[in-house]
This record gives structure tokens, C-alpha cells and sequence, in this order.
């Protein structure tokens, strides 16, 4: 990533400390106008939290309750003690590492396409989009009918004979993550073309005034403008891709250590009915969720309100 | 579709869905989950029903193909307290986990004694969970040895005979220059295979089952050592199968019908897809002449084996909100002469003794006297709440076969069966 060598504009000024009457007025309907979203957030999500974090203290299965008994941390040390969890961490990592770094570069000249376009743009908007409307669980079903060794055509196009990719383990990953990166880098694109939108053409124009090729042009006023929006595409595509499961689920039911760790929770809770176990792998998985968005917003200093595009 | 047409149209649907799931004219639906068949399950639900003078009716549902799948929607629904299932189709395996669960309405001392009366043993001591009866046997199933009669010749051994050990059977097998076909992918039928070879041996996986977690893993035994110099040696003997870590009742079934083929252990449903395999020129009749069977050979000539145990039993949700309904339903879809029909029907093998001796049974299975016996003396899969732990460690730990060496893997499984029933690893 070079973005970080790239020299930002200093943010303007923080306005003075007094706020004005209609400031505070304002700050305050915010509050009000999101109170209502924020208690159904908690009253939804917090129950099912806390109860998780309750449930991963005690070595507890489902279908033994007579057998319950509390561990305390000891599903902690378990979890993080095992390969299991960290061969899971693994395969997560990379498939996140590489699909949104694939996705990021990708995404860019889609938005690209998408503004520059001049005839037919809502067609190609519309193609650019569609596979992002496509139910997750479907496109996993498409990509493994399209390489599977009885139904695939992947191999005939391609000349690889017999060739299993659902065999091997890098095999299956690279087709599990082809079809994360096609399914989600239309959502990329579109983040990335709101921030395309923001950058003033006013400053594009003093560029080429100044005889800046388009290369210098796209280094230094079209990125460093969208920087914002690039960190808050990276953040959501990050947190999404760090959840995956749908894919490997579908396509390898895990086998050949393509197992990510929500399936690895999934496995935990629900097939072996191992609650105290599978609550710890969650809220662990809940965790590093919560680090990378930490490392987004504090580390590389994301800016969520530039969602908005207001400035 | 005008506003009103709509609301009407809804209404309708809403009505027709209620009646679905209510008693209209107090005749009780009874709702059955089954494991997939050819239909059987459901044609016999239709019969009960006639019989019972529409006293019922049965509403069948029919679970995933896997029975790991079964497994896992009947326990999220059960564990759930879901009164919409009466009554479901279980794989013995899992009868321990859901009855320990309190998932399974227990039968009481006249129906125990009815349901599990003629019933061969194998079966009858997979359908108890702490000495109450919870599961009606329904159909068995059993592996036997498949062997070709032209190299059992050719090496001038008996198949049948009690001093043909596996030991035996890999260096005829080697000599002739064939192949012995098992189960060794890892997957639920590597552990029945290992079971059996436990079992046989005299040993079992584990003991002590009703300490639930704390049960003791007896894997690492003489007769754990027994079974793995079995698996392991014949992984590393030219007797081996084509691509053996990946093999599972199938591939086992092309592996003997093919010009290596000389020794398989499988399920009694290969007789007929050979005879189908005829048909559809994949074999020629002199291979499938060539066929012939005998009991799972033993580990220990001394000591006669114990055949691998499969099949469903029928137990009844401990939700039910027709008890007696579904007990009524039990009893026919498990009665001898529906026992024999099933078997006909579906090709599943009875629970029951005395269906071997149908005539009509006798000439469908020319080797249902031996399915009998095997049935009768089948060693079952560890009879534990903890079943999936127990048998995926099992897998994870003996795969592949290859690398398994005595006393080696056993010590090594058993110890990671520990753990990860104490919670000290994960699965």
C-alpha cells in the first residue's frame, strides 16, 4: 500500500471551543433522532452478547446438561492453545489479505469506469452491480458447479484435465476467493466511486494547468482527496471478508484446511453442540473484529464520517 | 389482483396453514422425520395409518441425506423443545446423545417388551440409554465379507472358515496380486471399520460411556493395538487399494468389481448394485457369478468377530403432543410383518429375527443368514452422549491410514479423545 507515503493536506483547523447555541441545539436532536436506533442495538445485540461470554466460561454441551461445569477462562486458553483456532486464523487472514487487496485495485477502475463513463452509464453500473445482488450462498453454489470436477467447465476451457480444485488446499482457497472477490468488489466499487464524486474537479483542472500528467494526477490530487473514503471501503471490506463463510462451507465443508473461524464457531456450536468451547471461539471471534476496526480507526485514522460526504 | 382479492387470497393461505398444523376434526396429524429412502418409510406410514381406522394421520418430513445433517437439524429443533416432531427415523449412534439430552420419550415396561421382543441382539443394545428402553429398533444393517470365488480358489483358502483372519485374507490378497477394498476415507465409515476390528479383537473404543465426559478411552489397548497393525498393514502391504485414504463404500464396490478386486468388507446393498452394474453392462455376468460372501472376518482366529452394526431406529420426541398416537404408530411401523415388508420394499434388512425366516425374504437376500447372524453379533459403535467426539477423534487420529502404526495411533488417539472430552482441544 503506498497510500501512506502519499502527503495529505493538514486537516483544517478544529473550530474554537465555545460552541455556538444552535451547535449544541443540533448535537443534541442528533442524539435524540439516533437514541431510538441505539436502544434497539443494545436491547437486539446485548443479551446475545452477554450470554455468550456467560456461556464460554463453563465446559458445557448442549446435549449433556448434567455435565455443565465452570472453567472460567479455560475455553480461552483452550481455543488459543489449539492448532485448530490458529490454522482457522490462518486460512482467515489470507483470505481476507488477498481478496480485499485484489478487490481494492479492482474496485478503482470499476468506479473509474463508472464515472467516467458517458453513454450507457446506468448499463454498466448495472453490470458492475450485479453480482453484488446475487445471495452469497448462490454465488458460492455458481463457482463450485463452474470448477467441480463432474459439472465444471473450468477445467475443458483451461485444458487442466482431471485437475480437483476442491482437493487441495490452495486450490480450493484460490477458487474460494475468486468468488469473494467477485461478489463483493461491486460493493468496493461503489464506495470508492462516492469518493471519486467528492475530489473537486476545480482542483483536477489546476492540475493539468500546471501540466501534471494524468499518472501525477491520480497520485497526487484524485488519491490523497479520497483518502477517507478509501480507508472506511478498506475497514468494511476488511470486517467483512475477516467473517467469511459462506464459501468455504459450501464449496470444501472445510476440509483441506480452507476452515475460517466464523465456521470453525459454527462447527463448535452447532454440529457439535459444544457451547462453552464455540461461545469462547465467538467472542474471540468478536474480538479481532473489534481490533481491526481499532487498527482502522485509530491506526490509520479512518474517518467515519466521511461516509456522509458532507465535507 | 385488486386490494380485496388479495386480502382474501391472504386470508385463504393463512387458514390453510393453520388447518395444516391443527387437528381439524380431531383427528391428530403425527409428524415423522425420516432418513431418506426409497420411499418405504413413507408408504409404511400410510398403511399404519389405514390399519389405525384413521384414528391418525402421518404427516412424513424427510431429513438431509447425511446422517450428520440428520443429526444436526433434529437437534437444533429438539433442543428447541419443537413439538412439531412426533416421532423420528435415528441413526443408532446418536440414540445415547438425544436420550441422555432428555430429548426421547422412554417407552414404558409393556411396550419395551413388545417393540423389542424377536428383536436380534445388535440392535437391542443400541435402542437403551441407562437401562430404559428409548429407541424401537426398526431395520439393522451389517458388513459382510464379499470375496471372488476364482481367487479364493486360485490360493486354495475357505473364506468362511473361522482361520481366515484379516490377517489372512491381506497376504492371499498380496499373493494373488489383488486388492482387499475397506473404508478408509476420513469419514463416519473409517471409524465403523475401526470399530469393528476393536470390537472383534475384544476390546472397545471406550468404557465406562456413562460418565459421559469423564468416560475412560480404551482405544489404547492390545486390542487397539490389534486393529491398528490391521489398518496400517494392510495401508503398507501390495494388497493395498487404489487411492485407500480416499475410499469409501463405493469406491471400495468399483475397486472389487474391477480385475483386482478379490476381498471387500460392505454393506449387503452391493449384491444388488452389482446385479444392477450387469444390467447396465459395467460388470459381466461371469464377475457377478464370480461373487460370493461370508461373515466379517475375525482379527483373532480364536475369537469370533464382531460385524459392524448400522440401521435406524424409530424413537419418539419427549415434546409430543400425541403420546399415544405416535406409540401406536411405532408399534406398527416395527412389527414383524412391517419389518418384512420394509425389507422387501426398501431393501433394508429386519430388526426382527423371525423375517429372516419369510420366504419371500429368503429368496430376495440369498444371503440372509448370514445378515442374520451378523446382525445378531454385531458389535455397535460406542454407546456414548459423546458419540461425535469419540468418533471424529478417531478419524482425525487413524488418518490416513498410511501413517498408522502399533501401539503408536492408538496411544495417540486415545489421548486426544481425552482432551477434547475434557475440553482441553478443540475437534
Amino acid at each position: 500500500m503506498a497510500l501512506t507515503d502519499v502527503r495529505v493536506a493538514p486537516p483544517e483547523p478544529e473550530p474554537a471551543a465555545e460552541i455556538t447555541d444552535r451547535a449544541r441545539h443540533e448535537r443534541r436532536l442528533g442524539l435524540i433522532l439516533s437514541a431510538p436506533a441505539f436502544v434497539v442495538m443494545v436491547f437486539v445485540t446485548a443479551y446475545p452478547l452477554v450470554y455468550a461470554v456467560v456461556l464460554s466460561l463453563y465446559n458445557y454441551r448442549l446435549t449433556d446438561p448434567a455435565g455443565r461445569e465452570f472453567v472460567g477462562l479455560g475455553n480461552y486458553a483452550t481455543v488459543l492453545t489449539d492448532p485448530v483456532w490458529w490454522s482457522d486464523f490462518g486460512t482467515t487472514l489470507i483470505i481476507t489479505v488477498v481478496s480485499v487487496a485484489v478487490e481494492l485495485v479492482l474496485g478503482f477502475a470499476f468506479a473509474f469506469v463508472m464515472y467516467r463513463v458517458i453513454r450507457g452509464r446506468s448499463w454498466v453500473r448495472t453490470g458492475i452491480l450485479i453480482p453484488y445482488g446475487i445471495v452469497t450462498v448462490v454465488s458460492a453454489y455458481i463457482w463450485q458447479f463452474a470448477f467441480q470436477l463432474d459439472s465444471g467447465f473450468v477445467n475443458q476451457w483451461f485444458g487442466l484435465g482431471d485437475f480437483n480444485f476442491f482437493g487441495e488446499r490452495w486450490s480450493a482457497l484460490f477458487v474460494i476467493i475468486l468468488s469473494e472477490i467477485w461478489k463483493t468488489t461491486p460493493f468496493i466499487s461503489l464506495l470508492l466511486l462516492a469518493g471519486l464524486v467528492q475530489v473537486p474537479e476545480e482542483m483536477q483542472e489546476a492540475a493539468r494547468v500546471d501540466g501534471a500528467t494524468a499518472w501525477q494526477r491520480l497520485w497526487r490530487v484524485t488519491l490523497p482527496n479520497m483518502k477517507a473514503a478509501i480507508m472506511v471501503a478498506l475497514l468494511f471490506r476488511t470486517l467483512d471478508a475477516w467473517r467469511i463463510f459462506d464459501n468455504p462451507f459450501i464449496m470444501t465443508r472445510g476440509a483441506n484446511d480452507t476452515e475460517t473461524l466464523s465456521f470453525l464457531a459454527y462447527r463448535q456450536n452447532v454440529t457439535l453442540v459444544n457451547l462453552g468451547a464455540g461461545s469462547a471461539v465467538s467472542v474471540l471471534l468478536f474480538l479481532t473484529v473489534v481490533v481491526i476496526a481499532f487498527i482502522f480507526v485509530k491506526g490509520f485514522r479512518t474517518d467515519l464520517s466521511q461516509v456522509r460526504g458532507d465535507r | 389482483m385488486s386490494r380485496r382479492t388479495a386480502t382474501a387470497a391472504a386470508l385463504l393461505l393463512a387458514a390453510s396453514m393453520l388447518s395444516a398444523c391443527g387437528d381439524d376434526g380431531g383427528v391428530p396429524t403425527i409428524t415423522w422425520y425420516i432418513n431418506p429412502d426409497n420411499g418405504g418409510q413413507a408408504r409404511l406410514a400410510e398403511r399404519c395409518a389405514a390399519d389405525a381406522g384413521g384414528t391418525y394421520r402421518v404427516d412424513v418430513q424427510v431429513l438431509p441425506n447425511d446422517a450428520s445433517q440428520q443429526r444436526e437439524q433434529l437437534v437444533r429443533r429438539l433442543a428447541a423443545k419443537d413439538s412439531s416432531i412426533d416421532v423420528m427415523s435415528l441413526d443408532p449412534p446418536f440414540v445415547a446423545e438425544f436420550a441422555n439430552a432428555g430429548f426421547l420419550r422412554p417407552f414404558d415396561q409393556a411396550d419395551a417388551t413388545a417393540l423389542t421382543d424377536g428383536v436380534l441382539r445388535g440392535p437391542l443394545q443400541t435402542a437403551s440409554w441407562k437401562d430404559q428402553l428409548v429407541a424401537a429398533p426398526f431395520w439393522a444393517n451389517t458388513q459382510l465379507l464379499w470375496y471372488r470365488k476364482s481367487v479364493a480358489e486360485a490360493a486354495g483358502v475357505d473364506p468362511a472358515s473361522p482361520a481366515f483372519t484379516w490377517d489372512e485374507m491381506i497376504r492371499t490378497a498380496a499373493g494373488q496380486n489383488k486388492v482387499v477394498g475397506v473404508q478408509a476415507n476420513r469419514y463416519e465409515g473409517y471409524m465403523v471399520w475401526i470399530n469393528a476390528l476393536v470390537t472383534s479383537a475384544g476390546g472397545e473404543i471406550i468404557s465406562d460411556v456413562e460418565a459421559g465426559k469423564d468416560a475412560t478411552p480404551t482405544i489404547d489397548s492390545e486390542a487397539g493395538d490389534k486393529a491398528a497393525a490391521i489398518v496400517g498393514g494392510l495401508a503398507r502391504s501390495p494388497a493395498v487399494p487404489p487411492a485407500m485414504s480416499t475410499m469409501g463404500e463405493e469406491e471400495a464396490r468399483s475397486a472389487f468389481q474391477s480385475d483386482a478386486g478379490a476381498f471387500m468388507v460392505n454393506w449387503p446393498y452391493v449384491y444388488n448394485a452389482a446385479k444392477e452394474s450387469v444390467a447396465a453392462g459395467g460388470i459381466t455376468q461371469q464377475t457377478f457369478d464370480d461373487i460370493a460372501w461370508a461373515r466379517f472376518p475375525r482379527v483373532d482366529a480364536g475369537l469370533p468377530s464382531k460385524p459392524p452394526l448400522g440401521g435406524i431406529n424409530l424413537a419418539v420426541s419427549a415434546f409430543t403432543t400425541h403420546a399415544e398416537q405416535t406409540l401406536d404408530l411405532v408399534r406398527c411401523a416395527t412389527s414383524l410383518p412391517n419389518n418384512v415388508e420394509y425389507m422387501l420394499d426398501a431393501g433394508n434388512p429386519a430388526a426382527r429375527g423371525a423375517a429372516y425366516d419369510d420366504p419371500r425374504v429368503r429368496e430376495a437376500y440369498p444371503m440372509a443368514d448370514v445378515i442374520r447372524q451378523s446382525i445378531n453379533d454385531a458389535g455397535p459403535r460406542p454407546i456414548t452422549p459423546y458419540y461425535n467426539d469419540v468418533s471424529t477423534s478417531v478419524q482425525i487420529t487413524w488418518h490416513p491410514a498410511t501413517d498408522v502404526t502399533a501401539p503408536a495411533t492408538p496411544d495417540e488417539s486415545a489421548a486426544f479423545m481425552s482432551d477434547v472430552l475434557q475440553g482441553k482441544r478443540l475437534l
